[in-house]
């Protein structure tokens, strides 16, 4: 869902690697479960990819982009460099998860949804005084 | 050219619709603008926060009012 432009706390989009395997799927679920907290918004990373211009101008408009990778190959964060975004990057390789071995279970999707939290929880990139660039818009 | 403004109605959403008519006049360009406020359609742009600026089916700014220089540039 789009977000309010009236949004509080500045915007955060979340964007899964998805990929085909286990800590795809981990990837997915976690991040589905933070979006269904309302922690952020998920977004479509193909829609990047495909250089669809809403999603690209929304990556270049939000506060914070996440990206989440299962493997090393980072997909999902190379998507948004490719247009000029550096993201937060989680990758589950580096929380231990390994291709193959890691089964999607509600204890493994809890623990990497707590660990994105805790990677993206810095300052929003906002410039001070800066009264139209990002999410809050009701001032 | 078909100009259309994103939003559901903020303050930030008018400020958009206004610079954008006022570049749009100062350019002399015969434009038609289109304030879309159904969330929906809205989404159909892949656009994840509002306001922002679509011209002629490409969305140009999402989540900020850029400046009437910067619209102009948008829409020449």
């Amino acid at each position: 869902m789009a977000n309010g432009c009236c949004s509080e706390g500045g915007i955060k989009l979340l964007y899964p690697c998805s990929g085909a395997a286990d800590v795809g799927e981990l990837a997915d679920q976690a991040v589905r479960k933070l979006w269904k907290e309302g922690f952020a918004t998920k977004t479509c990373l193909a829609g990047v990819g495909a250089d669809l211009s809403g999603f690209v101008q929304s990556a270049k408009g939000a506060d914070i982009n996440i990206t989440v990778d299962g493997c090393s190959m980072a997909c999902a964060r190379k998507c948004l460099e490719r247009i000029g975004v550096k993201p937060v990057s989680i990758m589950l390789a580096d929380l231990g998860y390994k291709k193959g071995e890691s089964p999607v279970t509600e204890e493994n999707i809890d623990k990497i949804a707590s660990a994105i939290k805790e990677a993206s929880s810095m300052p929003l990139k906002g410039k001070a005084g800066d009264t139209t660039s990002g999410g809050g818009c009701c001032s | 050219m078909k100009l259309e403004i994103l939003g559901t109605g903020c303050p930030k959403c008018i400020k958009l619709e206004e610079l954008t008519r006022q570049a749009a006049s100062e350019l002399g360009l015969e434009a038609e603008i289109t304030k879309v406020k159904d969330i929906n359609q809205i989404m159909n742009y892949g656009v994840m926060m509002t306001p922002a600026l679509v011209v002629d089916g490409v969305v140009k700014v999402v989540g900020k009012v850029p400046s009437l220089e910067d619209i102009k540039k948008y829409i020449k």
